[in-house]
């Protein structure tokens, strides 16, 4: 599997990332080599083994309902980069 | 030229004649009743100041943790075996990603291919029809922040929401055999209520769709009747009410209707419901993002469901609205348009069970609490859990009614007067001089004035109109304050007038 | 003496605050002093936070004239790597998109700390949001190797070996994900420790690979690690992932016994691409410990070949994820004048973002999307399943596996950075601790070239205590942990 120009261009945009063309061109050689060295993982018979997402064999970890002050609000919004009183502001958001 | 008469193209008839058949999805929200949120400690509320109920992990700082609440998996693994799903043995939790402001990780602690519950179903009754709505899946998830769209060119966000445990259900389309699928906006509505209905007897969620804690995006498909492949489907969004469901669906099952009769496709889009306007719009979406690469969340470890722990929430549930509304008729013999209504909340299901088990005459009641109770509920925009009338003030009602003391018009006064002050039937009507009159001698008193006072309604009687019974009998309540006996004013009357 | 406090270890340090022969706040200060000595030329730390240590010192003293029982880290400097959150101190992991952040709250371990009564000197430096193996990747400058300022430091916790073997602090903490706390200590010729994974809290650790990282202690000698530890490790009820057990004193295990151990010592991990040099001097060792009564064997270990792509789908994986939240809208950098959220994270995320941390994200974006889910991160998953299996079985004939840290010494500075996965190779003898969460420890073994050798031990998961053993025996019989570099 080689990873065109193109394909590179739609993995940047679904990782919100502008790349430069630069570093569009640097990025597609350096992914593409790392592609190649995931080839040989196929080689391997992997088809009567689980995945593993879970180094430690533990279950059922939970927590009691029970509600805890929460933070106040000028430090919730203490390091935004543009604030309107408690509020976080972003550009216009196009209803969805 | 008259087009009525001759159409420009001549539509052969078997076109014409096209059966389209809806296939409807629903994929409903509910937000959990929780007293904290689904993956911290902020509380779970509604309202209040932006930003005033967040903390480090529903800001999605740097660093922290999701740890997951305990009580939102039982209110989730109750609603599930209450849809009649199986619980997944073992169950973990994905993210789901895709970037948006309100959602402050860029992505969505959600379950993706083992959800909590699967295979389960909603029984709905629509014009005498009952089917079995199958339900794919039930799966727990966090609510998002909110976006505030303020003047300018800026938006401001709220994470208050951001959170909050979150149960999405969703119907299967199509049902597997024994099972149905929704088809009209009646059934859209109606699966929506009895949803809710199960939901509020479990206790899980307060379902209020007008204040988001119940969600439903429908997805609406038309097919030729008799075609099995799915015609294109839309979904709707911003349905805040049983009422715009219902419309929405209508609105948008005709639009696509007409769209195919008049050799148009349908596209694959999400619509606004607009409610001020009757109608569904296109939203412009940006792009459809369906790239959300799932995979397992590495910060929570998995959950496992023994079957003593699901048998134990299971015998926990409370009877459901259905088995409570077939006992209602079995037990009680009551009608099952009256046990429909009684089973609709709790509180007035409880009330009704509460009282028809203390009386010989379950129907009564039946009668008084779907009929003056609710008008009164009605009229005065009370809670049922905040009434001050009991089953004891029911029964104590029908009791001097049956024994006599009072007559029914005079007891819907009492049972007015029970309801606004919280006396007892016997006091109101010792305080207010209710007690029927059953002596003879003072309704003759009353019905020979009456018919002194009104010589010519008397001979038109006589004359043979004789609906002027009901007048005589009104005049003579008139004159004993409404206490008399009726059957005595009757029959007193008909000796009378011969 | 007093004038080279910062050349002690914590545990010696500790013995003349216990005996009053130095106060707490002369222990900060010569260490704050140190620091302005040496931090220009060997660039440890992204902050320092001197008038913070010397606050925390006064309040060690006031303790210690009160008579107070003394905590093992009570008034000893120490340096926090520069992803793990602490309250209103600049926290950046070396990245511009988080240039001027200062968290709300502390990170478990850096509480932690605070009750063992353990001063902060300083955020230290490293490869942006951890990914690298030579802090060359840091968004700000990078870290020089105190053995020689030419080469690297190693990374991604550069700036915590590179402290702890400059004496600018006592011990400092780093996070291993792939090798981060390991290959940096083996580089700077100091003590790295990668506990079992669930052992230390991962709460307020900014993540890169969440099923892999784990925070560890970098320190001058083994001692110093199992005390360290000792401090940092727990249940945490903000972390699922941290185990309910209990923590032993691991100083305990902290004995001169090798005798009857078993030690394996997989072909894999040696030969091809291994420095014969550095192959040598952990040889030796192994050798010196069969002559202390140790028994070893050579095994084969074949699905560690694979350690690296595993590696290389599950990091970027995870971390396609846990970086998507940097998108300017809530703390950090946000880039000007974009008129839509999109164009703002876009810009955001160039702006902010590195080099190698776009290609990992890039790649871990790509490993997840559907129609490659299977090929790469599940089979991924699969295999990592298979290296779990193959340590569980070698950890039924042996008691730890002893490896190179790493195949070769502390490279020049620029010298890999066209070659990416040169650099990676780098690890490859440390991911697979962590792809199956268990216990490793890096120690000195030998100098080439002036440079730092560092020796890996590797134990079955939770068994931390046999690390200790082995790597303590090791140091009685060795002097390399006393050797200082030349600033």
């Amino acid at each position: 599997m080689r990873l065109t120009r193109q394909d590179i261009e739609g993995v940047a945009h679904l990782s919100r990332l502008e790349l430069s063309e630069e570093e569009m061109e640097k990025l597609t050689g350096h992914i593409n080599r790392l592609l190649e060295n995931f080839e040989e993982l196929q080689e391997l018979d992997t088809d009567d083994i689980e995945p593993t997402s879970h180094v430690i064999p533990v279950y059922n970890v939970f927590r009691e309902d029970k509600s805890r002050p929460s933070l106040p609000p000028e430090e919730v919004v203490a390091n935004g980069p543009q604030v309107d009183g408690a509020c976080f502001v972003v550009p216009r958001v196009v209803e969805t | 030229m008259n087009r009525d008469i001759y159409p420009l193209f001549p539509i052969p008839c078997s076109l014409t004649m096209i059966e389209y058949e809806p296939v409807i999805g629903m994929e409903v929200h509910v937000e959990l009743q929780t007293e904290s949120k689904m993956f911290c400690g902020c509380k779970v509320d509604f309202g209040g100041d932006p930003n005033t109920r967040c903390c480090p992990v529903c800001l999605g700082l740097p660093g922290s943790l999701p740890v997951v609440n305990g009580r939102a998996i039982e209110y989730m693994a109750k609603a599930a075996i209450a849809l009649d799903c199986s619980i997944t043995p073992q169950s973990i939790f994905h993210r789901k990603n895709y970037y948006y402001p309100d959602l402050p990780k860029n992505y969505q602690i959600s379950q993706y291919d083992n959800p909590l519950g699967v295979d389960g179903y909603v029984e709905i009754t629509v014009g005498g029809i009952t089917k079995k709505i199958a339900v794919r899946r039930v799966h727990m998830e966090e609510d998002t922040g909110k976006l505030i769209h303020v003047e300018g060119n800026f938006s401001h966000v709220d994470y208050n929401r951001s959170g909050v445990p979150l149960m999405e259900i969703v119907t299967m389309n199509p049902p597997p055999p024994g099972y149905d699928q929704i088809q009209s906006a009646d059934e859209a509505r109606e699966y929506l209520q009895r949803l809710r209905q199960i939901l509020l007897y479990l206790g899980v969620s307060d379902c209020k769709m007008e204040e988001g804690s119940m969600r439903c995006e429908p997805n609406i498909s038309i097919r030729p009747k008799g075609q099995e492949k799915f015609g294109t489907k839309t979904e709707i969004k911003n349905l805040n009410s049983f009422r715009s469901v219902y419309l929405g669906v209508e609105y948008e099952l005709k639009r696509q209707e007409k769209l195919l009769r008049e050799g148009g496709t349908v596209v694959q889009e999400t619509r606004r419901w607009d409610d001020s306007r009757g109608m569904t719009a296109s939203m412009r979406t940006k792009e459809v993002e369906q790239e959300y690469r799932y995979f397992p969340e590495p910060d929570l470890v998995p959950m496992r469901f023994e079957s003593d722990w699901i048998e134990n929430l299971r015998s926990s549930l409370p009877e459901l609205p259905m088995a409570k509304r077939d006992r209602f008729i079995s037990q009680y013999g009551i009608a099952e348009v009256d046990a429909e209504v009684l089973v609709d909340s709790l509180d007035l299901a409880n009330l009704f069970d509460n009282t028809a088990k203390h009386t010989k005459d379950p129907k009564a009641v039946a009668n008084w609490i779907t009929g003056e109770f609710l008008r009164l509920i009605n009229a005065t925009g009370t809670a049922i859990s905040d009434t001050k009338l009991t089953s004891k003030h029911i029964c104590g009602m029908i009791d001097i009614i049956e024994n006599g003391t009072i007559n029914r018009n005079i007891a819907k006064t009492v049972f007015e007067d029970m309801f606004n002050t919280g006396k007892q039937a016997d006091q109101i009507v010792e305080e207010k001089g209710l007690k029927q009159v059953t002596d003879t001698g003072a309704i003759e008193a009353a019905v020979d004035k009456v018919i002194a006072d009104c010589p010519n309604e008397v001979e038109r009687f006589k004359a043979g109109e004789e609906r002027l019974v009901g007048f005589f009998v009104g005049k003579v309540m008139k004159e004993t304050q409404g206490k008399a006996n009726p059957g005595v004013v009757n029959k007193l009357l008909k000796e009378k007038l011969g | 003496m007093a004038d080279r406090l910062f050349e002690l270890t914590t545990h010696e340090l500790h013995d003349l605050l216990k005996s009053k022969q130095v106060s707490a706040v002369e222990v900060a200060q010569n260490f704050i002093e140190r620091i302005d000595a040496v931090d220009g030329k060997v660039r440890s730390f992204v902050t320092t936070t001197p008038e913070l240590a010397l606050e925390q010192a006064k309040a060690i003293d006031e303790a210690i004239a009160k008579g107070e029982k003394l905590g093992a880290l009570a008034g000893i400097p120490g340096a926090i790597k520069d992803n793990m959150n602490t309250r209103g101190i600049l926290t950046t992991c070396s990245s511009k998109i988080l240039y001027n952040y200062k968290p709300v709250y502390d990170a478990t371990v850096v509480q932690k700390l605070g009750e063992a009564g353990a001063l902060t000197v300083g955020k230290t430096n490293l490869d942006e949001f951890a990914m690298g193996s030579s802090c060359e990747n840091s968004g700000f400058f990078p870290t020089h190797n105190p053995w020689n300022l030419d080469k690297v430091p190693g990374g991604s916790s550069g700036g915590s070996a590179a402290a702890v073997a400059a004496d600018e602090c006592a011990f400092s903490l780093g996070s291993d994900t792939g090798g981060s706390i390991r290959q940096p200590a083996s580089f700077c010729g100091v003590v790295g420790l990668k506990p079992t994974y669930g052992r230390v809290s991962r709460y307020g650790l900014i993540a890169f690979a969440s099923s892999l990282d784990q925070i560890g202690p970098i320190t001058k000698d083994v001692t110093d690690s199992a005390l360290v530890f000792n401090a940092i490790a727990g249940k945490d009820p903000c972390d699922t992932t941290s185990l309910d057990i209990e923590t032993p004193d691991f100083t305990k295990a902290l004995r001169d016994d090798v005798k009857g151990l078993k030690i394996g010592v997989p072909k894999e991990f040696y030969g091809q691409g291994t420095d014969p040099d550095v192959e040598k001097a952990v040889k030796d060792v192994i050798n010196m410990l069969a002559g202390l009564g140790a028994e070893y064997k050579e095994i084969s270990m074949s699905s560690v070949n694979y350690g690296l792509p595993v590696y290389y789908i599950i990091a970027p994986a995870e971390c396609s994820s846990n970086l998507a939240r940097f998108d300017g809208v809530r703390y950090g950098l946000r880039s000007k004048g974009s008129t839509d959220t999109i164009a703002m994270y876009e810009k955001t995320r160039e702006e902010g973002f590195g080099a190698e941390v776009k290609q990992r994200i890039m790649i871990g974006t790509y490993a997840l999307s559907a129609g490659y889910y299977d090929a790469y991160y599940l089979k991924a998953q699969k295999v990592r399943t298979m290296l779990r299996m193959d340590f569980e079985k070698a950890f039924e004939e042996f008691d730890v596996i002893i490896t190179p840290t790493s195949p070769s010494v502390a490279f020049g500075i620029g010298a890999l950075a066209d070659d990416p996965y040169a650099m990676k190779l780098a690890d490859v003898c440390t991911i697979p601790a962590n792809l199956a969460g268990i216990p490793a420890i890096s120690i000195p073994c030998g100098f080439k070239n002036g440079l730092p050798i560092g020796l890996q031990i590797i134990a079955k998961g939770l068994d931390e205590e046999t690390l200790f053993r082995v790597a303590y025996t090791i140091e009685q019989h060795t002097q390399w942990h006393k050797k200082k570099p030349n600033l």
